[in-house]
């Protein structure tokens, strides 16, 4: 099933900043097929955090052509951005953004509070088998002080796919962990491709775009490189990790 | 979105910070328990004053000479000899509509019993007089008719005299006290009545025939008031104009001449003395309501606060799908939730409090419906118009920067 999850044309965003206009993006274009897994690369100011609001639902492009799973939403109203969001897209944070003194089973259920089609139990089905997938079962009403990083970003990823995303929006989901955490972070990324996800990852760190299958590469509002790469295991990234490492 | 759903989302937030919800609610809390505090105490004077009223009965009509004008000053009614006795007969023989009539002269003077001694008045009546003025015979008797033809030196007395002229435990029947330098037999006790509406002490009294008064204290002929009572309440309008046209007829008042008495009944009292108790009734409950503002000031604060504090959650729930009204409702609800929580524990801690004075106070407990429902109302939307603009704040926030906000 090689359709197109994310399709953009010629995506322009520029920013007013008093009397000047900064162009942040001048004009990008690339296609995301259902099973990718690519990661969006670049140095700060390269355009890329503004890339990821646009394709995130969170911002409007000035110009060019964006479809999601087909849909042309460069034109949609806030409240329709908002349902796009609600359906079709997952976010992982860096700093995870979990809601403070909450259970990891109700911070997973809280896309599913926005959408109304879905019930209290099929609600908390949902949020259980999310938390299977990501491996915290046993964690399930844990409040996040009672957590680490990793756990912490594990229940935001838990709460990315609860929602059946078309595509999951990952920014710098490892920025703020260890190397090894990072890489059980990565492990689970891919795991996640393997099932049929398709991810796109913003990172700026070269070993963490080697996990993935594609690199974006942004600079000064452009795409200057964008080629497959060969995927590395997480996994045996990690089992390659000195044991030492593991105090 | 789903209605129920943001009530879970709201009160979901609002458990995550219960100390400081419970602290918000308390301006609400003490706003709404005074205004029904002082609504229910205003309502428990208010039938108080009716209790009091009816105990001296609602059918009382009182006839008082009208004030006199001299050169036009007016001299007030003290010299006005218009009421006769001949008047107390004409209406005992000629109105349908009164059950009994007495006339009521008073004297005042020191009431002496040995070594002690009461500054008192003596309050002359017909024998039907304890019935119109609703007073009872504790123990002894009433004074007859032939102790009024006699101008008999027997008398009546309330509990206050009984006090304070006989020592405890003493039977004042058949004793005689002296009023001046007259000696008077007390032949009957009072039962005791407190205090009227006016916080005159109704047992402060002694009662004796109205010619003993008249001839043996005053020597006087006219007579101070009137008293009498109508069959019943509804006829006491009708008592009023009968009593009114017999009067006129009786001085000889030629149509275009004013009264030269006064007719007056226990309903006018009433409604005089509710207007002022109603007026001070507003006046409290204008200032608990101020209070009420200044909770509801309170739980704006808190709101600014609180989306201030959680712009970062707002960014996260608009990432994954909240939509600016969902997000405007959640705060509505937040607020609302606190100010009608707190309305609501408001009501109850204001009807203990209610509950409390009318102990202290010793005045009929009143719960008044019409207060608990529009304080429940009044928080509501004092929850959702306090809570309107720290709302929409949130709902402006753009989610990348309320995402990126620390």
């Amino acid at each position: 099933m090689a359709n197109s999850i994310i399709r953009i044309n010629d995506l322009k965003r520029n920013f007013i900043v008093g009397s000047e206009t900064v162009r942040a993006l001048r004009g990008v274009s690339f296609e995301i097929q259902a099973g990718e897994f690519v990661a969006i690369m670049g140095t700060s100011g390269s355009g890329k955090s503004t890339m990821l609001n646009i394709l995130g639902c969170l911002d409007k492009p000035t110009s060019g052509e964006y479809y999601i799973d087909e849909i042309e939403v460069s034109k949609f109203s806030n409240d329709k951005l908002s349902e796009i969001r609600n359906k079709k897209i997952g976010f992982v944070f860096q700093s995870y953004n979990l809601l403070p003194r909450t259970a990891a089973i109700e911070q997973v259920e809280l896309p599913l509070l926005y959408n109304p089609s879905v019930g209290a139990k099929e609600r908390r089905e949902r949020a259980e088998e999310a938390l299977r997938l990501v491996g915290l079962e046993e964690r399930m009403y844990h409040l996040p002080s009672q957590m680490s990083g990793g756990q912490q970003q594990r229940v935001a990823i838990a709460r990315a796919i609860v929602n059946d995303p078309v595509i999951i929006l990952a920014d710098e989901a490892t920025g703020n962990l260890d190397t090894r955490t990072s890489y059980e972070i990565m492990s689970l990324f891919q795991r996640l491709n393997e099932s049929g996800k398709t991810i796109a990852f913003v990172t700026h760190e070269p070993d963490i775009a080697a996990f993935t299958s594609r690199v974006v590469m942004l600079r000064d509002g452009r795409v200057t490189k964008d080629e497959p790469v060969k995927t590395a295991s997480a996994q045996a990234a990690l089992d390659a990790l000195p044991a030492s490492d593991d105090y | 979105m789903n209605f129920s759903n943001l009530i879970k989302i709201a009160y979901t937030a609002l458990l995550r910070n219960t100390t400081r919800a419970l602290l918000t609610m308390l301006g609400i809390i003490i706003g709404i328990a005074s205004v029904i505090a002082m609504v229910n105490m205003g309502q428990s004077s208010q039938a108080q004053i009716e209790e009091n009223i009816s105990s001296m009965g609602t059918n009382l009509i009182m006839v008082m000479r009208a004030h006199q004008r001299g050169g036009g000053v007016n001299l007030g009614n003290a010299n006005s000899q218009s009421l006769k006795l001949a008047d107390v007969e004409a209406i005992k023989a000629q109105a349908k509509y009164v059950d009994a009539v007495s006339p009521s002269v008073n004297a005042s003077g020191q009431l002496v019993n040995g070594s002690k001694n009461w500054p008192g008045s003596m309050q002359g009546g017909s024998v039907e007089y304890l019935a119109i003025k609703k007073y009872e015979i504790a123990y002894g008797t009433n004074f007859t008719e032939q102790d009024i033809a006699s101008y008999a030196k027997v008398c009546l007395i309330g509990k206050t005299i009984v006090d304070n002229l006989f020592e405890e435990g003493e039977n004042p029947i058949g004793k005689e006290i002296r009023f001046g330098k007259i000696p008077m037999k007390v032949i009957g006790v009072l039962e005791e009545k407190g205090q009227n509406s006016m916080g005159q002490d109704q047992d402060d009294i002694l009662i004796a025939p109205y010619s003993t008064v008249q001839k043996r204290i005053l020597a006087q002929n006219h007579l101070n008031m009137i008293y009498a009572s109508a069959k019943n309440e509804d006829v006491c309008q009708l008592a009023t104009e009968e009593i009114e046209k017999i009067l006129r007829t009786s001085h000889n008042l030629s149509p275009d001449a004013t009264n030269d008495f006064e007719v007056r009944t226990q309903a006018e009292m009433l409604e005089m003395m509710s207007s002022v108790v109603g007026t001070i009734t507003s006046l409290l409950t204008a200032t608990a309501i101020i209070s009420l503002i200044v909770g509801g000031i309170g739980i704006m604060n808190i709101m600014y606060v609180t989306v201030t504090e959680r712009t970062k959650e707002i960014g996260l729930r608009m990432a994954i799908g909240a939509k600016a009204k969902d997000v405007l409702w959640q705060f509505l609800i937040e607020s609302g939730m606190l100010s009608v929580v707190g309305g609501i524990i408001g009501i109850i801690v204001g009807i203990i409090a209610s509950y409390v004075i009318a102990q202290v106070m010793m005045s009929p407990f009143v719960v008044s419906v019409g207060a608990v429902f529009m304080a429940f109302f009044v928080s509501a939307f004092i929850g959702i118009f306090f809570g309107w603009l720290p709302a929409k704040k949130a709902a402006k926030l753009d989610p990348i920067t309320a995402l990126r906000y620390e």
